[in-house]
């Protein structure tokens, strides 16, 4: 209990003080998840709604894999990508490893099939209602795709915002392929690791509310994005 | 047009952060040292000076050697002597340099059900808690201090493993073991520079220290170009010439943590 009130208070007077060095590790963090998740989108949803619209053999393999690929734990996807940009390993000759680009690829691999399995979703729901209008227009599958896109956007809103919770908050990963470097590589789930390794459990979990509090503010402002824009479209 | 200005500026910003790497070194070395603060004490000074950077990835012992013989490192930093010798005879290191040492210690629950405080040598000390089936928590990978644990119960001709569940293999790092052994009650072989460090020992105390055989020592090995030549040698070297220097002794023996000295220097 004491670990609590301490953690609460150490969390207030962290970002009252505007610590500069907490402050570091928020924006790296922010970057290396924002730049995976704009990343990820820019491949998830296209793929997400190609596997949703278009017949092709393997398709249903390929939707397996996409749903069964959501749940890739973050270690081994280190460890690949680790064993991958390795000086030892294919990649090696770019010098990559424990640099914030190694932890963003890791988070890309991590990111992109939950938000295409999701896009897929939204995206085939979305069909099923208008399917009948958008065929009448002379619409086919493949054509429907930009459309259904721009439609959805506000769902697969949805589907981003789940990638973004998986970047944020996975740590094995980017602890693998970042190595939890000051100044460099440290994010804010690898700064939380290392405090409770330091057995100082009041700044770990002091540090764990400012995520959880960063979070809810990008899900809030989401939100409100989403509510608006709506009301604009009905109105 | 406006996805086409979002990749590049994407791109830009990832191969920015690449390029503007400047004089830089990477450090494979152990938690100990990191979590210990030794690291945020001295590497500002030799920075200072040599315009520098150090940066660490603090990992057991076992890890820190694979990366350093990947090539992933420039400079291995770590504990455990007979690893590092064989590092440098299968030609990933040049030369092993004497850095510092401290030392192992037992810790464990304050009311020290097995008794182990009473006993004359860490031998004893094993025995008793061998014998009192009391948990112990072992650190489990590969680490320079659970290889050094190791190395003890087989001196002590005893075998843990084989003897029920009290004995228990965290696979984890030094201050996680700790995290541990306090949740549970259990004992542990840590190092000094961790114990002091650490900030959740409520009801752990050192219940067994000093022995001849529980020294601790450090070395440094710069990591061979003739196996990886994009080791950046002048610049290892350098940290290496400063870390065994005068001055670089001196920046180590000053480490104080709640006014003990952690690390005492062996270069000279």
């Amino acid at each position: 209990m004491g670990d609590m009130t301490a953690a609460l208070s150490t969390a207030v007077e962290l970002i009252v003080s505007l610590d500069p060095h907490l402050a570091e590790i928020v924006g790296l963090s922010l970057y290396v998840s924002l730049t995976a998740v704009i990343i990820s989108t820019l491949i998830g949803v296209p793929l997400g709604a190609a596997v949703s619209m278009l017949r092709f053999p393997g398709r249903k393999s390929a939707i397996i894999a996409l749903n069964a690929l959501m749940g890739l734990p973050p270690v081994v996807v280190g460890l690949v990508v680790y064993l991958a940009l390795s000086r030892s390993g294919p990649l090696g000759v770019f010098g990559l490893l424990y640099t914030p680009t190694a932890m963003i690829i890791a988070q890309i691999i991590l990111v992109t099939p939950i938000i295409a399995a999701l896009s897929r979703q939204v995206i085939t729901d979305l069909w099923s209602e208008y399917d009948d209008q958008l065929t009448s227009l002379g619409s086919s599958h493949s054509r429907a795709i930009p459309t259904l896109i721009f439609d959805g956007r506000f769902s697969l809103l949805t589907a981003v915002l789940a990638g973004f919770g998986r970047a944020t908050a996975e740590v094995g990963a980017v602890m693998m392929v970042g190595g939890n470097i000051d100044h460099v590589t440290r994010v804010m789930t690898t700064a939380i690791a290392l405090e409770v390794s330091k057995g100082d459990l009041a700044l770990a979990l002091a540090l764990g509310i400012i995520l959880l509090s960063i979070s809810l503010a990008i899900g809030a402002a989401a939100q409100i994005f989403k509510d608006r824009s709506e009301l604009r479209n009905s109105s | 047009m406006r996805i086409l200005a979002s990749i590049a500026l994407v791109a830009s910003l990832m191969f920015g952060g690449v390029a503007n790497a400047s004089d830089f070194i990477t450090v494979a070395s152990t938690t100990s040292t990191a979590n210990s603060g030794l690291f945020d004490d001295i590497l500002p000074k030799f920075t200072a000076k040599t315009g520098i950077e150090v940066r660490v990835v603090a990992v057991g012992t076992g890890q820190a050697i694979r990366q350093a013989q990947n090539g992933d490192a420039d400079v291995l930093f770590v504990h455990h002597r007979k690893s590092e010798e064989k590092f440098v005879k299968l030609g990933y290191g040049v030369k092993r340099y004497d850095v510092m040492m401290n030392d192992f210690i037992i810790i464990g629950p304050t009311a020290d059900p097995a008794g182990v405080q009473s006993t004359p040598n860490v031998t004893e000390a094993l025995a008793a808690i061998y014998k009192g089936k009391a948990n112990f928590v072992s650190r489990g990978d590969d680490s320079g201090t659970h290889k050094r644990e190791r190395g003890l119960w087989e001196e002590a001709k005893l075998d843990p493993r084989a003897s029920g569940n009290w004995y228990r293999e965290a696979g984890a790092g030094m201050g996680a073991t700790l995290n541990m052994a306090q949740g549970m009650g259990a004992y542990a072989l840590s190092d000094r520079g961790t114990w002091i460090a650490f900030k959740n020992k409520q009801g752990l105390t050192i219940v067994h220290e000093g022995s001849k055989h529980l020294a601790n020592p450090y070395g440094v090995i710069l990591v061979d170009e003739k196996r990886h030549p994009h080791v950046k040698t002048a610049l290892g070297q350098k940290f290496i010439d400063w870390l065994v220097s005068k001055e670089g002794q001196t920046a180590i023996a000053a480490f104080k943590l709640k006014g003990e000295q952690l690390f005492f220097p062996t270069a000279h």
